[in-house]
C-alpha cells in the first residue's frame, strides 16, 4: 500500500484544540509529519498595540485558556521591566502563590486529558475532580476559575482572602493523598501505561535545544534549565526547591516527560506551602504603575508549558508600540515532526499528548 | 444439584402453540362449512409440520427477545453504572420516574436520581430518530450490509447458546463450534465496513481489526481443543453437566466444584479469556474503535441506528463471551437448589439454573467492565504482539498439559 | 554540545553571577567596531546592537565560541523609517541572555536567516515572514504559518489598517446615518 497523507484534525477529539497534524503513513509507521497551525490566530499582537498597558492583561489571560495567570504575569512583568517599577515584596510572594495554584490546575488538565489519550477514561474523572480544589482556591483568590485577570502591572488585583492559607493546606494534602496514593495505581504501575510510553516520541538534548524546545519537554531529556532557577523572577530565589528533571540521562520519551509533569505537580505544592511561610503576613501588594512608559521590557517565566517570553517596546503613548509574544508550543510545534518520525500511527496521540499542547498560546 | 427453571422451552412454546393453532383450526373449521376447500387448510394448519415449525419460530423469538431487551439492557446498565463509580461519580439516573406523565412526574420528588435503567431505552430512541447518512462515495451495498451481518452474526450465535439446561434455541452436538463460528464471522463484517465507508480513518480501523480478530482466534480455538481433549465431547450442555460435581483429589473429595477453570485447564481458562477480550474488542484490546486516534475507529461514518446497531452489538457480543466462558470453564450454570416449590402441581427451584448462569454471566462481565476502565488500550502491534508471541505458545501448552493428564487419567 | 575554552561545562541550571561583564568583554573583543548601542540593562541581560550584514558572524560567534546554545525569540519591529529584527539568544550554562538588535533599511526588508545555525529559528522567522513581510534568505520554506496561504498582507506593518477607535457604531450609523 503506498505512503498518503491523513488529517489529525482539525476536527478531533484528541488532539486538544484547532490545529491540524498531517503525519504520511507507511502502513503503521510515521515517514514524515507536518503540522499546520494558524486556525486559532486572533491577531493578538497588532490589537496589543491599541489598548492600554493594564487593559492588556484581559488579552493575555486568554493567550492559553488553560493556564492563564502565568501568561498575565509574564506580560505585567515585561511591562514592569519597561517602566522600571517593581512590585512591592507582599505582592510578590502571592504572584508566586497565584502562579503556582495555576500551574497545578494546568498540569492537571493536562493530565486529564493525557489519561483519555491512552484510553484511560478513568484519568481524566480523577484528575478533574482534583483540578476543583484548586480552581475553587484560585475562584476564592481572585475571583474567578478561568480567565482570572489577576496580575496588574505593578502588582496583583487584590490581597489573598483571609485563612487562605489554611484553606490550601486543607486542600493541597487532600490533593498529595490522592497523587500518592491512587494516582500511581493507573498511571506508573500500569504496564499498559508504560508499554505506551516508554520510547515513543524520543528526542535527544542537542535536538531539543536546537529546535527550541522549552520547559517539561526540555528536562525530560536530561538538560536541568528550569527558569525559576536560571534566571529568577519574583521571590523564587528564596524559595526552595528542586527542578524536575529526568535524571537517568538519553531519555526524552513520552513517560519522561509525563513523570517530570508528574513530579512537578508535587514540587509545586511544596512551594505553596513554604510561601506562605515566608512571606511578610501585611504589606502592600501593588504599587500605582504610570500611565505611559518609554522604552524596551523583556521578561521570560517558566510557562507550565515552556518558556514563556514578552518583549514590550513602548513608544511613550499610554499603549505599547510593539508586543511580541514568545510561546512555548510554538517552538515545539517545530520539533514534533522529529518526535513523530519513525513512530507508529496510534503513538501520534501519545506523544502529542506528553508534549501538552495548547493552541491558544501557539496560533496568538 | 441443580434444577432448571423451564425443563424444556420447545415443549413450554408448543404447549402455547399447540392452543393457539387450535383456536385458528377451530375458526377455520367453523368457516368450512359454507366453503368447503378450506378444510384442508384446518388439517394442514394441525398437522406437526406446522405446528413444530410455529413453535420454533415463537422459540426463537422468544430467545432473541430475553437476549436483546431484557439482558442487552441489563448489562449495559450494569456496565455504566460500574464505570461512573469507579470514575467516583453516580452514573445513569434516568428511571421510570423521568417520564414527564402520569403517574409517574411526582412533585416535590427528584426526578433525575433513579436508578438509571431507562437511560439506555432513551439512548436506543435518539438513535432510532437520528438521519441516517451514507457518504457519497461509498461502496452502498457494502455499507449497509455490513452491520446486518455483524448483528446476524452475533445473533446466531445465541441461537446454540443455552442458558440452561432446558432454555436453547437448539443444543447442537458440535454447539461450541458452531458459536465460535458466529463468533467469527464479525470480523468480517467490521473489515467491510471499514473498507467501504471510502474514509481513511475507518479503513485504517478496519485493517486493525481484521489484523487483531484474526489473530486472536487462533490461541482461542487452541484453547478449545484443549478443553475438548478433556471432555471428549462439543456440546454444551454435556460440557455443563460434567462440571456439575466436586473435585476429588487423590481419593479424597474435596468441596470446591470440578470446573475446568480448577483444575489443569487453568492455563487454558486464561488464554480463553484474554483472547475473549480482544474477540470483544474491549480496552484493552479496542484500538480498532480507538477514540483517541481514529475518532471512532471503524464505526465512524455510521449514524443513527445503524451505529446503535453495531454498538449495542458490541456489549452482545460480551454477553455471548462471558456466557461462553462460563458455560466452558466455569461450571455453566451449576449451583445448589436450596428450596423447591410447588406452585399449583408446577415444582419451582428457588434457585434455577438460569439464575446461576445469569450470575456467573454478570459477575465475569462486571470483571470485563473493571478492567476495560482501568487500563488504557495497548498498541495495535503490541497487541499483536501479545497474540502470536505469547497467547499461542500458551496455548500449545495448554494442549500438552491436557494431553498429559488425559493420559495420566 | 559545543566547547567553551576546551572544556564542556555542565548544566548546573544556576545563573553565574557577572557573566554579562564578561560576555560583553568577549563581543567587544571580536567585534569592537561593529557594534553599536551597547549596554547592560540589568544583571543577565546584555543588549547589543548591529547592522545586518554582521548577523551571521555575530550569531555564529555566539553559538559556537561562547556557547549560547538556545535561541529563544526573534522579533520584528516597524519603526516606521526602518525595520529591526530582535534575537534573544539565551546561554544554558550562565543564565546569560543577549539581545541582538539587527538594523533593516525600510525599502529592502531582506536579512539572513539563522536556520543553519539553530534550527529553532525556522518558525520565528516563517512568523515575522507572515506577519511583518521580513524576507528571511536561506530559510528552507518560507511561507505563511498563521495566517491563510492565500492572504495578501503584511498585518503587523504600521501601514495596516489599526482596529478603528473602540466606539459604540449604533446601528443607524451602519446604516449609513449618524
Amino acid at each position: 500500500m503506498p505512503e498518503f497523507w491523513i488529517n489529525m484534525g482539525p476536527q478531533h477529539p484528541m488532539t486538544h484544540g484547532l490545529w491540524n497534524m498531517k503525519v504520511k503513513v507507511d502502513g503503521e509507521t510515521i515517514t514524515d509529519a507536518k503540522p499546520e497551525i494558524g486556525y486559532l490566530h486572533r491577531g493578538y499582537e497588532k490589537i496589543m498595540e491599541v489598548r492600554e498597558f493594564q487593559k492588556n492583561v484581559v488579552l493575555t489571560d486568554r493567550l492559553c485558556y488553560v493556564s492563564s495567570i502565568t501568561w498575565s504575569h509574564a506580560y505585567c512583568l515585561a511591562v514592569e521591566k519597561m517602566m522600571g517599577i517593581e512590585t512591592p515584596e507582599r505582592g510578590q510572594w502571592i504572584r508566586v502563590i497565584s502562579l503556582e495554584l495555576q500551574r497545578i490546575a494546568s498540569h492537571l488538565m493536562w493530565l486529564a486529558s493525557y489519561g483519555p489519550d491512552l484510553g484511560l477514561l478513568t484519568g481524566l474523572l480523577w484528575c478533574l475532580r482534583e483540578r476543583e480544589l484548586f480552581l475553587d482556591l484560585i475562584q476564592l483568590m481572585s475571583g474567578a476559575r478561568m480567565n482570572q485577570n489577576f496580575p496588574r502591572v505593578g502588582g496583583v488585583r487584590n490581597d489573598l482572602p483571609e485563612n487562605f492559607g489554611a484553606m490550601c493546606r486543607r486542600s493541597i494534602e487532600h490533593f498529595l493523598e490522592k497523587v500518592d496514593n491512587e494516582y500511581p495505581k493507573i498511571f506508573h504501575e500500569s504496564k499498559v501505561f508504560r508499554m505506551r510510553t516508554e520510547g515513543v516520541g524520543r528526542i535527544s538534548a542537542a535536538d531539543a535545544i536546537n529546535w527550541g524546545v522549552t520547559g517539561p519537554n526540555l528536562r525530560a531529556c536530561g538538560v536541568n534549565v528550569d527558569l525559576r532557577r536560571l534566571d529568577p523572577y519574583e521571590t523564587y530565589e528564596e524559595i526552595d526547591f528542586e527542578p524536575q528533571v529526568w535524571h537517568d540521562g538519553g531519555a526524552g520519551d513520552s513517560y519522561a516527560r509525563f513523570v517530570v509533569r508528574y513530579n512537578e505537580l508535587k514540587e509545586s505544592c511544596g512551594i505553596i506551602l513554604q510561601a506562605f511561610e515566608k512571606m511578610p503576613k501585611t504589606g502592600p501588594y501593588r504599587v500605582k504603575s504610570p500611565r505611559r512608559a518609554e522604552g524596551e521590557g523583556y521578561a521570560k517565566t517558566e510557562d507550565s508549558r515552556g518558556e514563556a517570553l514578552f518583549y514590550v517596546i513602548g513608544d511613550g503613548d499610554d499603549r505599547p508600540y510593539r508586543v511580541k509574544i514568545r510561546s512555548p508550543v510554538f517552538c515545539t510545534m517545530a520539533a514534533t515532526p522529529m518526535l513523530l518520525r519513525g513512530n507508529k500511527l496510534a503513538d501520534v496521540v501519545a506523544i502529542l499528548g506528553s508534549v501538552d499542547v495548547c493552541v491558544g498560546e501557539m496560533d496568538k | 444439584m441443580s434444577a432448571p427453571l423451564i425443563p424444556n422451552l420447545f415443549d413450554l412454546c408448543k404447549v402455547l402453540t399447540a392452543a393457539i393453532i387450535g383456536i385458528v383450526q377451530q375458526i377455520i373449521y367453523a368457516l368450512s362449512g359454507p366453503v368447503p376447500p378450506l378444510r384442508g387448510l384446518g388439517d394442514l394448519l394441525g398437522s406437526d409440520l406446522v405446528i413444530n415449525l410455529v413453535t420454533l419460530l415463537i422459540v426463537a423469538t422468544v430467545v432473541v427477545l430475553w437476549v436483546t431487551v431484557i439482558n442487552l439492557f441489563t448489562i449495559m446498565w450494569v456496565e455504566r453504572k460500574l464505570y461512573s463509580r469507579i470514575q467516583d461519580r453516580y452514573g445513569i439516573m434516568i428511571s421510570i420516574w423521568s417520564l414527564p406523565f402520569w403517574p409517574f412526574n411526582r412533585t416535590g420528588r427528584p426526578t433525575h436520581k433513579g436508578t438509571g435503567y431507562l437511560q439506555n431505552l432513551a439512548d436506543g430512541v435518539k438513535l432510532l430518530q437520528k438521519e441516517n447518512i451514507t457518504p457519497r462515495n461509498a461502496d452502498s451495498a457494502m455499507f449497509h450490509i455490513s452491520p446486518v451481518l455483524i448483528a446476524s452474526s452475533t445473533l446466531m450465535v445465541f441461537a446454540a447458546l443455552p442458558w440452561s439446561s432446558g432454555f436453547y434455541v437448539a443444543n447442537l452436538e458440535l454447539g461450541v463450534l458452531f458459536i465460535l463460528a458466529a463468533f467469527s464471522l464479525a470480523p468480517l463484517g467490521i473489515l467491510i465496513s471499514g473498507w467501504a465507508a471510502n474514509n481513511k480513518y475507518t479503513l485504517v480501523g478496519g485493517l486493525r481489526a481484521a489484523a487483531m480478530l484474526l489473530s486472536y482466534s487462533i490461541p482461542m480455538i487452541l484453547a478449545v481443543i484443549a478443553l475438548v481433549v478433556f471432555t471428549g465431547t462439543l456440546d454444551p450442555i454435556l460440557i455443563v453437566q460434567q462440571q456439575d460435581r466436586l473435585i476429588v483429589l487423590f481419593g479424597t473429595t474435596l468441596p470446591i466444584p470440578a470446573w475446568y477453570a480448577f483444575g489443569p485447564q487453568f492455563l487454558g481458562f486464561l488464554v480463553f479469556t484474554v483472547a475473549m477480550i480482544a474477540e470483544m474488542e474491549r480496552v484493552p484490546f479496542d484500538i480498532p474503535e480507538a477514540e483517541a486516534e481514529l475518532v471512532e475507529g471503524w464505526t465512524t461514518e455510521y449514524s443513527g441506528m445503524r451505529f446503535g446497531i453495531v454498538f449495542a452489538f458490541k456489549w452482545l457480543r460480551m454477553l455471548a463471551a462471558s456466557a461462553l466462558i462460563s458455560i466452558l470453564y466455569l461450571g455453566g450454570w451449576g449451583g445448589p437448589v436450596f428450596a423447591t416449590l410447588s406452585v399449583g402441581g408446577v415444582p419451582v427451584p428457588i434457585f434455577p439454573e438460569e439464575f446461576w448462569f445469569l450470575l456467573r454471566v454478570y459477575l465475569l462481565s462486571a470483571f470485563f467492565v473493571w478492567l476495560s476502565w482501568s487500563i488504557p488500550r495497548v498498541r495495535i502491534d503490541q497487541i499483536l504482539n501479545i497474540g502470536w508471541r505469547r497467547l499461542i505458545p500458551y496455548s500449545l501448552l495448554a494442549i500438552l498439559i491436557a494431553a498429559g493428564f488425559r493420559v495420566i487419567g | 554540545m559545543s566547547a567553551v575554552a576546551g572544556h564542556v561545562p555542565q548544566v548546573t541550571g544556576r545563573p553565574v553571577p557577572g557573566i554579562e561583564k564578561e560576555v560583553l568583554e568577549q563581543l567587544r573583543a571580536a567585534f569592537g567596531p561593529k557594534l553599536s548601542d551597547v549596554k547592560i540593562v540589568r544583571p543577565q541581560l546584555l543588549e547589543v546592537s548591529i547592522d545586518r550584514k554582521d548577523l551571521v558572524p555575530l550569531c555564529t560567534y555566539l553559538k559556537n565560541t561562547l556557547g549560547f546554545e538556545h535561541l529563544s525569540c526573534i522579533t520584528a519591529v516597524d519603526w516606521k523609517d526602518r525595520f529591526e529584527v530582535v534575537y534573544h539568544v539565551e546561554n544554558y550554562y550562565n543564565g546569560c541572555m543577549v539581545q541582538v538588535t539587527a538594523r533593516i533599511p525600510y525599502d529592502d526588508p531582506k536579512i539572513v536567516s539563522l536556520t543553519g545555525l539553530w534550527n529553532a529559528a525556522n518558525y520565528h522567522e516563517r512568523e515575522a515572514w507572515d506577519l511583518m513581510g521580513i524576507t528571511f534568505e536561506g530559510h528552507p520554506n518560507l511561507e505563511r504559518i498563521l495566517l491563510p496561504t492565500d492572504f495578501k498582507f503584511h498585518p503587523l506593518r504600521k501601514n495596516f489598517a489599526q482596529e478603528v477607535d473602540r466606539q459604540y457604531i449604533t446601528r443607524r450609523k451602519l446604516r449609513g446615518g449618524t
